[in-house]
């Protein structure tokens, strides 16, 4: 047969988000919107001490307000749990984890661990009752630092014996010796520290969660503003111990996630345990206060990364060293977020096997760490990167002229890294001329020098971010060796109905990706048919029963290519079906603009709509052929798929204040084929924009006695349109050769670029001033106190 | 100017045991009148949300930082979170399910967003969409400058406010 | 989050709301327009029993040109002030620096009156009003007093308000065409200054007030003082740091924010001079 996939033009077009009329006209229902007659509201007493024993917990008075329908200690519930919260990514066989229950019985370890919960008929009503639960604490000394967590001085969880969770080495080297041997001989080399502080998610939506028994039987339906329902269903189950198949997950609209979302948190538990005890509906929505302290936070790593290079400038070795800093419990993933990024310390850039690395990662009384946006990925691509700038200074070369020289060449691609791992596509000289050519390096080089000049107060930087995400996360068999507790694979179905109207299932399920349009567009493209025609049915597990879900750039890249395939394989069965109709030879049909055409007789034709009905009639089809036009895939790609670009910032520094102003920000950015190039550059745009916010702005900042003391958004600075610059983004298109449609992920890659792009023209800016390093967020104080110190402490 | 009428607005100190006993308020929001008895300490948005059933406006935080609440006012924008339901009785408030046409035609604003990508998961999206049209109100012909910081008080984490603010400047282009 | 419970009284003119906070005493509070107490409410830091609602008293909100000041009604919103033709023309100063109070959302309700009654040393208003040297009216159960802007701060979110009183109206002097400046430093748009630095020059007279650089609102009179001996813009800013007492936080140690206070005067008194 001949197939001949002609574009209908639909991929690949600016086409505008159907997601949008809902969203814009405030009738998109998120969790909290949806109302439910008789619903009891949760609330939660939450630890104001970082580390404390619960001596007591009187509940009576609160259980006697108005509306008070009961209050819990943790040990009223300790019943309720068949096992601890969820961890599924063990990371080494010895790795410590503590009992980490919903509501705390024993001990808290962090301010805003649950230590009570109250359930009442308001909202108001639970509130006023928190207020009332008495708690008796015994404080006890708490543990911020992460290198003092790593002494065992203060031990936070008796019971483990150690604040250590576990340590993960990988050394890869051609012979035993190899990366010590490298540094022995290098002509150059740097050893830098970097320190990637704690960041709040803050995804505008709080967290929101709805369990709403069903009629008879015992079936619950969990409502959650959620990135994962697949995953939270099963987690539910099984640490409530009840049957899977009773258990309905539906996550609604759905106000962003970045990662903090990916999780299975004692909330959504706590919904379900009480809704099936009250058997009646319990709801609980975040307020931000308590999110930032009871959501999961993002990064907290301490790096030293070492360079060996030659005397060209070419890498020849590099070490790492981690410390991890998971917070005061493993969540859904904490452990394994370092090891993401263990794969991509030597950035775009070749580098020989005499790579050594090495996490150890502790428990501190903080709020849990785990994926945030990027996820191990932008901290290992900020160290990379930052390394690579001053591995420039050491050698006194131009950073980009240093990239260039150690670039994986265009034509080894496919490539196999040191790791092992194949990179399936990549032009990075491509994308980092392009980015220079729109910044307009070479003047602004120039311009520096006539700028920065001895006394100037205003100094230009430019610095330089090119990377690489490993993205899509995947194959299965891959994240069976790092010890990820689930696969990699995504789950599609493809349904033609009697009208010739299609329906996709997906298992991905967006929280503003967009992927009801970019979905229907691919259904487009394959089938010949308007997007308008196309319905794309997620996030519910009733609906979409097979999913893993939405994170690590993976949707478009396992979740659309599944929809892709399946696509083919409606196809094949369409055209058996038009070739019996048709009495011609299958291999005859060509199939273009949703019909199937017997070559040289362009009049013997049959459209899919057709096929469609004929298939639904079931009157007349091949022997042996089940009716109904439909077709299922679960995908398991080959390999990952490896976006990357270069980004450019340039910004000037106000040496008197400290302040940071970004003249400009150039992001060129390969994903591959681009399915909807609106989507891919509001990706980038938002991505860089959160990047550039923990390079400038965010910290989640505790005290030394655990107490965090950037609690809401007035005090936690997620800047806003007044403080960040325009994004000008350029492509190069280079596709995925292990893909059908030749894309890659871009939901991270903005994140990743972006901090180290910011940071390095930061330094960048004041190198003339002595300064080597500029801690995270580069505040002005921050800045201002560098350059003293730097200056010798006169200003 | 207050609006009593037996709603029992004022009391004297003898009453002060039963503190917070719900007042009548009436509240006209998108053209329609809502009268309902509230607590005092009830903030308008829980009044547009939870009285009036209008979940559109949505809350994103509870410092004034995110305006996710924003609505407008009397025809100005403000934070629905950070005003009592009491104090809007007998004012007039627009929610975003107030800015289509009554056929369903988007406002030129809502428009401007969808061809310009101006949002994706949504949240943020009816306060930005409530504060941009204000600020055109005052300042038809914003420099993209202006625009930014017009739009100073509300937050988004999804966009990097770069297609926002060409959405903006899109909708005031015409 | 949700404010502990409390009663609802609205006034109806300043009088009366004078008689309801004598009545209701120290467990009252008045709103105007509810942005800097409901905040404090919703995350329980303030819990009133009482609240006055003064936010009706139409006859409170009022631009007038008044001679040879301006007076100013304590219930005029921040988007009235900032937009007032009168406040622009005789004084810019305080209606651009209002223009910098919080966000537009904030300014369609804050008040003039509520923000300097607050007592916030943060806030921009309080600073600005005392550079230029406003009087405060204030009414109470004994009639109506004047208080000096230089007079009012008497400490952390603590004013010369008796607690049955209340803020009227602002007399601001007019400018007569003096250099101005509002710098005003910090890390987002919305925030409140880090440190802010409201100015007004005439040749080597002028009025320089601090945001956020002590437990009140600062009036740098040293700086005033060296540029009236003559000193240089540069010499006097030196000076800018002489009268405050800041404290450190998330976004500032003390002693950045006693170098900016010197380098945002210098760069205030050298544009007002502009």
């Amino acid at each position: 047969m001949t197939m001949t996939d002609q574009p209908t033009g639909v991929l690949g077009s600016r086409m505008l988000r159907r997601e949008d009329p809902a969203l814009l006209t405030g009738e998109a229902r998120f969790t909290s919107d949806i109302v439910v007659p008789g619903a009891l509201h949760l609330a939660l007493v939450r630890s104001p001490y970082a580390r404390a024993r619960i001596l007591s917990v009187d509940t009576s008075a609160a259980a006697a307000l108005p509306g008070v329908r009961a209050v819990y200690s943790g040990a009223d519930l300790a019943d309720l749990w068949a096992g601890p919260m969820p961890c599924a990514w063990p990371v080494t066989d010895d790795m410590k984890n503590p009992a980490h229950l919903p509501v705390a019985v024993t001990q808290a370890n962090h301010v805003g661990d649950g230590v009570a919960c109250v359930i009442a008929e308001s909202a108001e009503a639970a509130r006023d009752a928190v207020e009332a639960v008495i708690v008796e604490y015994e404080p006890l000394e708490a543990v911020t630092d992460l290198e003092d967590a790593l002494s065992d001085r203060v031990v936070i969880h008796d019971e483990l014996g150690t604040n250590r969770s576990y340590t993960w080495d990988l050394k890869i080297e051609e012979t035993d010796g190899a990366c010590d041997a490298a540094f022995a001989a290098a002509a150059y080399s740097v050893k830098e520290r970097y320190v990637q502080q704690r960041l709040i998610p803050a995804a505008m939506e709080p967290r929101a969660v709805l369990a709403v028994p069903q009629p008879f039987g015992g079936d619950m339906t969990l409502y959650s503003s959620t990135q994962v329902p697949h995953i939270l269903k099963v987690m539910t189950a099984l640490t409530l111990g009840i049957p899977e198949h009773q258990l309905r997950v539906i996550a609604p609209a759905v106000g962003g996630g970045f990662g903090s979302k990916l999780n299975v948190y004692a909330e959504e538990l706590l919904c379900v345990a009480l809704a099936r005890r009250h058997a009646l509906p319990v709801r609980w929505t975040e307020t931000r206060s308590e999110g930032c302290q009871a959501t999961i936070h993002g990064r907290g790593q301490i790096q030293d990364i070492e360079l060996a290079a030659d005397a060209d400038g070419r890498l020849t070795g590099l070490r790492v060293r981690l410390i991890g800093d998971m917070g005061a419990y493993l969540q859904l993933v904490t452990p394994g977020v370092p090891l993401l990024g263990a794969f991509l310390y030597a950035g775009v850039y070749e580098l020989p096997k005499a790579f050594d690395f090495s996490c150890t990662s502790v428990f501190t009384n903080m709020t849990p760490t785990d994926a945030y946006r990027g996820a191990g990925r932008p901290e290992a691509t900020y160290a990379i990167e930052r390394a690579m700038d001053a591995l420039a200074t050491e050698i006194g070369i131009d950073p980009l002229e240093l990239r260039r020289r150690n670039f994986i060449p265009v034509d080894k691609f496919p490539y196999e890294a040191y790791t092992g791992l194949v990179y399936d596509s990549g032009n990075h000289d491509g994308a980092a001329t392009l980015a220079a050519e729109m910044v307009g390096y070479t003047d602004l080089r120039e311009r520096q020098q006539s700028q920065n000049v001895p006394g100037a107060t205003k100094r230009l930087g430019i610095g330089l971010s090119t990377y690489f995400e490993m993205c899509g996360l995947a194959p299965s068999r891959v994240l069976a060796s790092l010890n990820y507790g689930a696969g990699g694979w995504e789950a599609a179905t493809v349904r033609v109905l009697p009208t010739n109207k299609v329906q996709v299932v997906t298992g991905t399920s967006p929280h503003g990706q967009g992927h009801e349009t970019a979905w229907s567009m691919i259904v487009a493209e394959k089938l010949g048919i308007s997007p308008d025609d196309v319905d794309v049915l997620h996030s519910d597990t009733a609906i979409a029963p097979l999913g893993l879900d939405t994170y690590g750039s993976r949707s478009l890249s396992v979740g659309g290519v599944a929809i892709a395939m399946t696509c083919d394989k409606v196809i094949d069965k369409a055209q058996q079906i038009a070739a019996h109709l048709l009495e011609a030879n299958p291999d005859d049909l060509e199939f273009s603009h949703g019909q199937f055409t017997v070559a040289g007789s362009p009049d013997r034709a049959m459209p899919l709509a057709a096929i469609a009905f004929e298939a639904f009639t079931a009157h007349n089809l091949p022997d042996g052929m089940e009716p109904n036009l439909e077709a299922h895939t679960t995908y398991d790609p080959p390999n990952f798929s490896w976006p990357f670009g270069t980004h450019i910032c340039v910004v000037e520094v106000d040496t008197e204040t400290g302040e940071v102003e970004v003249l400009k920000y150039v992001a060129v950015d390969d994903c591959g084929n681009q399915v909807n190039p609106l989507i891919v550059d509001g990706q980038v745009h938002g991505g860089v924009i959160q990047g550039l916010a923990q390079a400038l702005f965010e910290e989640a900042v505790y005290d030394s006695d655990g107490n965090l003391r950037t609690s809401t958004l007035a005090e936690y600075l997620v800047p806003a349109a007044s403080d960040v610059p325009p994004v000008i983004t350029g492509h190069t298109i280079t596709p995925s050769p292990t893909n059908q449609l030749g894309v890659k992920g871009v939901g991270e890659a903005g994140t990743i670029a972006a901090t180290p792009a910011v940071i390095n023209a930061v330094v960048d800016a004041l190198s003339g001033l002595g300064v080597r390093n500029v801690p995270m967020p580069a505040s002005p104080n921050t800045v201002w106190s560098i350059i003293n110190a730097a200056q010798g402490g006169s200003q | 100017m207050v609006h009593d009428g037996g709603h029992g607005l004022q009391r004297g100190g003898a009453d002060r045991a039963n503190q917070g006993d719900p007042v009548e308020i009436t509240v006209t929001i998108n053209g329609k009148a809502h009268t309902a008895d509230v607590e005092p300490r009830t903030l308008l948005v829980q009044f547009i949300r939870e009285s009036a059933g209008l979940t559109g406006t949505n809350i994103g935080c509870d410092t004034s930082s995110c305006g996710a609440c924003s609505i407008h006012l009397d025809g100005e924008a403000v934070k629905s979170c950070t005003v009592l339901a009491v104090q809007a009785d007998g004012n007039a408030v627009t929610t975003i399910e107030g800015m289509a046409a009554a056929d369903g035609t988007l406002h030129p604003m809502q428009q401007a967003f969808m061809e310009n990508h101006g949002l994706q998961c949504g949240y943020c999206t009816p306060g930005m969409v409530m504060a941009a049209t204000s600020l055109l109100k005052e300042n038809p012909t914003p420099t993209e400058e202006e625009v930014r910081i017009g739009l100073e008080g509300n937050l988004c984490r999804c966009t990097g406010y770069h297609n926002i603010v060409q959405s903006v400047l899109a909708c005031a282009k015409g | 989050m949700i404010p502990a419970a409390f009663d609802y009284v609205r006034a109806s003119s300043a009088e009366e709301a004078i008689s309801l906070i004598g009545q209701y005493g120290d467990d009252a509070k008045l709103l105007a327009g509810g942005h800097s107490l409901i905040p404090l409410m919703k995350l329980r830091l303030a819990q009133p029993t009482v609240l006055v609602d003064i936010g009706r008293v139409s006859d409170l909100s009022y631009v007038r040109d008044a001679g040879d000041h301006v007076a100013i009604g304590a219930l005029t919103r921040h988007m009235d002030v900032e937009n007032s033709p009168v406040l622009r023309e005789h004084v810019p100063l305080l209606a651009h620096a209002t223009s910098h109070v919080g966000d537009p959302q904030v300014r369609h309700r804050g008040t003039i009156g509520g923000s300097l009654a607050h007592a916030d040393p943060a806030s921009d208003l309080p600073a600005t009003t005392l550079a230029l040297g406003a009087t405060y009216v204030v009414a109470g159960p004994n009639g109506t007093r004047e208080i000096a802007a230089a007079d009012f701060y008497q400490g952390y979110l603590t004013s010369a308000l008796e607690a049955d009183e209340l803020l009227t109206e602002i007399k601001v002097p007019k400018m007569h065409g003096a250099g101005w400046s509002f710098q005003k430093f910090n890390r987002r748009a919305q925030d409140w200054a880090i440190v802010g630095v409201a100015a007004w020059s005439r040749g080597s007279e002028a009025g320089v007030g601090l945001v956020n650089m002590s437990s009140v609102p600062v009036l740098a009179t040293s700086v005033a003082a060296a540029l009236a001996s003559g000193a240089s813009i540069e010499d006097s800013a030196a000076h800018a740091a002489d009268e405050a007492d800041p404290q450190a936080d998330l976004n500032a140690s003390a002693e950045y924010r006693q170098h900016l206070a010197r380098v945002l005067t210098r760069r205030a008194l050298t544009e007002a001079a502009g």
